[in-house]
């Protein structure tokens, strides 16, 4: 399964799904995995990586931030399994999740995890980016990764 | 420091009738709440030269928002000095801070402030929206970051926040449930309350998950109804047949005002408001007789209760665990109503009413004995607001 070519096979219809809007400041993020590859922000001064994206950076604001390739490797930080069918387009139960990435600590967004059971989902978990392709949206989600198999708490 | 708290007071209180489905307009109830605040405030409707709401119609979300100040203000023949309505701010309380720095600074002298909302006709007639408006276009903004992943409702996200407390802290979901029973308990005393019925752990501990570990119990109940507030100038307040003091208000942010940005599962608006709101006052938590704290979910009880310092960080299941500390008689009796959990989500103006029932001596079977301090708090997340509320001075 980890070889399977990132974003193929996954299509789903556009419009099933609130999607997000393409714009100029988040644009980057959204259709980034078309290369199979996540990208966030970073600063070019400080090395610091920047999540959500933002005009500027550095201490004064010199810096213009720089969408840079990250690992898509990470943990969770926290889970919940949602069993409200709050949306159509997505069955319920489903996981959505808060990953911190290995960058840095603190670097994180919230997603879904797929291709796992909900019950054995653990903060401290090890996922890896998978992305799910809706028109030139890819919206990052994570899978477990099977290339370790630390089990240990966060 | 400057107190413009002291140049204030809530002069009056009402609320329209509320329940599930009443299938009324929002500007019906609000109409029905104003004129029962602002006669209960001893004025008429000429007194008033103020108005503030939250949010207002902006953006649109149909059953949540309530009518916006410009509707209320035709629909009661208002003319105003003064109006407002605005949804990012300090809590679900930000009309009422807004209308006593009105008051303090002379742009008004009697303030109509209210929440009004249709999320149970709403719900009902499948256009209620999650709060969030329509996503016309794509999704723009905060919402960006939750919605394309399945996470849509308040619900989601705060249980993320509440999935790694119970992880740090060890705490468990059964002493947390005691929040949900202490809510029926009360609300069997309150005559406008939605549900009434027992409650007790078992049923909490075999309800239906809705994001896990939120179960049914844990989520308020949506509702339909409008509660109104006059806050009044200070001086006028005398001529009012039961006024409310404002100790102080909390509206501090600090903390991140992404739901997905926190580090600390408590981490929330909810902590900078408490800090800043005991900077502004030389009562204590200690002075406090009565909380109603927010509980859209029971986990923001839990916070609050950190926040405001009543419980040591990681301490609050075992303070409400089996419900002697929080019900009359305890060491603080909380949410007092019923709460959001039993009496209905009015986004937290049904605590903000009950406080000042309390404080007037009004709460009925349910009332505090000697109550002299309540201390009435909103929001989670980026929103928090609190509000500590006395005697007239």
């Amino acid at each position: 399964m980890r070889d399977r070519p990132i974003g193929d096979g996954m299509t789903r219809a556009a419009g099933e799904l609130p999607l997000p809007r393409i714009t100029p400041e988040t644009g980057f993020f959204w259709t980034s995995g078309a290369d199979g590859h996540l990208r966030v922000q970073r600063c070019p001064g400080t090395g610091r990586w920047i999540h959500p994206p933002r005009p500027d950076s550095g201490p004064k604001g010199e810096y213009t931030p720089v969408p840079t390739p990250v690992s898509g490797r990470g943990t969770v930080f926290s889970y919940t399994v949602n069993h409200q069918p709050f949306l159509p387009a997505i069955e319920p139960p489903y996981v959505v999740a808060i990953v911190e990435l290995d960058e840095q600590e603190g670097l994180q967004l919230m997603t879904r995890l797929i291709n796992c059971d909900p019950e054995d989902v653990r903060i401290g978990q090890r996922v890896r980016v998978v992305f799910e392709r809706h028109g030139e949206v890819f919206l990052p989600l994570f899978e477990p990764d099977t290339d370790v198999n630390t089990g240990a708490a966060a | 420091m400057t107190k413009f708290e002291y140049d204030t007071a809530i002069t009056g209180i009402g609320r329209s009738d509320i329940g599930r489905r009443l299938g009324r307009s929002g500007l019906d109830l609000t109409v029905q709440a104003a004129r029962a605040a602002v006669s209960d405030a001893g004025l008429t409707m000429a007194d008033i030269d103020g108005l503030v709401a939250w949010p207002g119609e902006y953006p649109a979300a149909p059953g949540f928002n309530g009518p916006s100040p410009w509707r209320v203000k035709s629909a009661l023949d208002l003319e105003l000095s003064w109006h407002l309505a605005c949804q990012e701010g300090p809590s679900q309380f930000t009309p009422v801070m807004a209308a006593a720095m009105a008051v303090s600074t002379g742009m008004a002298r009697h303030v109509l402030v209210y929440r009004t909302t249709e999320e149970a006709t709403a719900q009902g007639t499948g256009k209620r929206v999650l709060t969030n408006g329509a996503d016309q276009g794509g999704v723009t903004g905060f919402l960006q970051w939750h919605r394309p992943f399945g996470a849509v409702s308040a619900a989601n996200w705060l249980a993320l926040n509440y999935q790694r407390y119970l992880h740090e802290t060890g705490s468990r979901r059964e002493q947390v449930g005691w929040l949900a029973v202490n809510a029926r308990r009360f609300a069997a005393g309150n005559p406008a309350a939605i549900y009434t019925a027992p409650l007790t752990i078992d049923d909490y501990l075999g309800a239906r998950m809705i994001t896990d570990p939120f179960c049914l119990y844990d989520c308020d109940v949506p509702a339909d109804g409008s509660v109104a507030l006059v806050v009044s100038a200070a001086e006028t307040a005398g001529d009012a047949p039961q006024a409310v003091a404002i100790e102080a208000v909390g509206s501090a942010v600090s903390a991140r005002t992404e739901w997905d940005q926190w580090r600390r599962p408590t981490q929330m608006a909810a902590q900078d408001a408490a800090r800043h709101l005991w900077s502004r006052t030389d009562l204590k938590p200690s002075d406090v007789d009565t909380a109603q704290l927010y509980d859209g979910f029971t986990f923001l009880t839990l916070v609050w209760l950190e926040a405001l310092g009543f419980c040591a960080e990681g301490e609050a299941p075992a303070f409400v665990e089996g419900g002697r500390n929080i019900t009359l008689g305890g060491a603080l009796p909380l949410n007092t109503s019923g709460g959001q959990l039993s009496a209905g989500r009015l986004h937290g103006w049904g605590h903000l009413y009950e406080a000042c029932l309390q404080i007037r001596g009004e709460a009925g079977a349910r009332q505090v004995d000697g109550a002299e301090v309540a201390l009435a708090a909103a929001g989670g997340g980026p929103h928090g607001g609190c509000l500590l509320l006395t005697k007239p001075r």
